[in-house]
């Protein structure tokens, strides 16, 4: 069987069982002639392995906070003038200028909570409610969330759990709500943000042995996450120039040498956690991360102004 | 016939059904899962995965993860689901771990000594009984992380 047939069948077995819920109620009662017209097919037993091949893939790109967290890591310090004014968020009316900068607006927000930048976090957090709520996103951040966030303002795990919680409304609702390219254009927004951040921390007169440029070597890992998650919703105009954007940016990693060695596991036993141990081999000229930094501040340059 | 020109208006029915069964999953999400994550010093990335799987449906997830960090990731499934397998692999397909040999523990705690792009298999295993209608329900994925100690 091949994989459209397969795909074809895998729905409608899963619409038939769809339909035996709705008409459960009706068990017991004598079917209709019009009932005994809808047969299930003969081979449900075929149609059951094909459902062992069916896939839902999903692809995960670091979350803002994340991306924050990997910032403050490595040693960077916080820089205000890179995140985007707040002063800004009125300019955004279309959808994806929202969708992208709802994404850039929670990275700019976690890196605030992350170095403690109390009232800035709050800002960030009403320039992003103004997007989401731009967007139709219900119930993503409230105004109880802000006032959280005011009452905490010390306490560094119930801000990041109002963050992280912010976040996850935010792509649940538009995923469950069957908007999945504004979904994914909100997390390229939060990527390439923290990318740009990342970026423009870098001293270059320390570049050699650089933490941080270790972290933005790593993103050559989520690149083609990335293209495959907008690829998921190719054919919507938005996306589609996105991944003209993000192919740029990819043609730039793509001479960032990094390999990577078999990975062996080790039990760890006094943090009860396993330890993947492999080698790495990596390789970024300067030239390569100017020209890296250069791409991807266009980029985001292009998504906030 | 009949069948064929009612189809239509069933598929739209069906969509959604699909929707409000997968808003049903963030609910169950965050009342099931986040706590195996948050109720133990991990910070939830915000990601959030989940989705209505039928017995013996199989998804696959892709993540980096970072050598700064160390995470846990948490797969669960509603209790009318038979058990939720979940294979840990790398980039070269090889299983770093599977939940089945430990007793079909819902978390797997993790750190990484460079970072790597893991691929994450989820299967809906089955209660094998031909003939009965398939079970479904929510499975939902999520990570947690911390810096490392």
């Amino acid at each position: 069987m091949d994989k459209k047939n397969r795909i074809s069948s895998v729905v409608f077995l899963v619409f038939i069982l769809a339909i035996s819920l709705i008409t459960g109620c009706k068990s017991g009662t004598k079917p209709s002639k019009e009932d005994e017209e809808v047969k299930l097919p003969d081979n449900i037993t075929e149609i059951k392995q094909d459902i062992d091949q069916a896939k839902r893939i999903f692809n995960a790109l670091p979350s803002p906070l994340e991306s924050a967290m990997l910032i403050k890591s490595a040693g960077a310090q916080f820089n205000e003038k890179l995140l985007n004014p707040v002063s800004k968020q009125n300019t955004y009316v279309t959808s994806k200028a929202m969708a992208l900068n709802l994404g850039v607006y929670t990275c700019d927000l976690s890196f605030a909570s992350l170095y403690e930048q109390t009232q800035l976090l709050i800002d960030y957090m009403n320039a992003a409610k103004k997007m989401a709520d731009g967007l139709g996103i219900l119930k993503a951040i409230e105004q109880e969330d802000i006032d959280k966030l005011e009452e905490n303002i010390n306490n560094s795990e119930v801000i990041m759990d109002v963050v992280s919680q912010t976040f996850m409304n935010s792509s649940s609702y538009l995923e469950d709500n069957g908007q999945p390219a504004t979904a994914a254009t909100g997390l390229v927004g939060g990527w390439i943000e923290g990318l740009y951040i990342s970026t423009q921390l870098v001293d270059m007169k320390e570049f050699n042995g650089n933490k941080l440029v270790g972290r933005i070597i790593d993103q050559k890992l989520s690149i083609d996450i990335l293209i495959d998650l907008l690829n998921d919703s190719k054919g919507v105009p938005s996306v589609d120039e996105l991944i003209v954007q993000v192919t740029k940016l990819k043609t730039v990693f793509d001479k960032i040498r990094l390999t990577t060695g078999n990975v062996k596991t080790e039990y760890d036993k006094t943090s009860n956690t396993t330890v993947l141990k492999s080698e790495v081999t990596t390789d970024m000229t300067p030239e390569i991360f100017l020209e890296l930094s250069k791409t991807v501040a266009e980029i985001r340059n292009s998504f906030v102004n | 016939m009949r069948l064929i020109k009612t189809l239509p208006v069933l598929a739209i029915l069906f969509f959604a059904i699909s929707y409000q069964a997968d808003a049903q999953c963030k609910k169950f999400a965050k009342d099931e899962c986040l706590p195996e994550l948050s109720g133990h010093g991990y910070t939830h990335d915000g990601n959030y995965h989940a989705a209505v799987l039928v017995e013996g449906e199989e998804a696959e997830l892709y993540k980096t993860f970072y050598s700064d960090m160390e995470y846990r990731v948490a797969i669960v499934g509603e209790s009318k689901l038979p058990a939720v397998e979940f294979k840990i692999m790398d980039v070269n397909k090889n299983v770093l771990y599977s939940n089945k040999d430990n007793a079909y523990a819902p978390t797997w705690d993790f750190k990484l000594q460079s970072s790597q792009q893991l691929k994450i298999v989820v299967k809906v295993s089955s209660f094998n009984k031909p003939g009965d209608t398939p079970a479904s329900g929510c499975v939902a994925i999520m990570f947690g992380f911390k810096l490392k100690k």
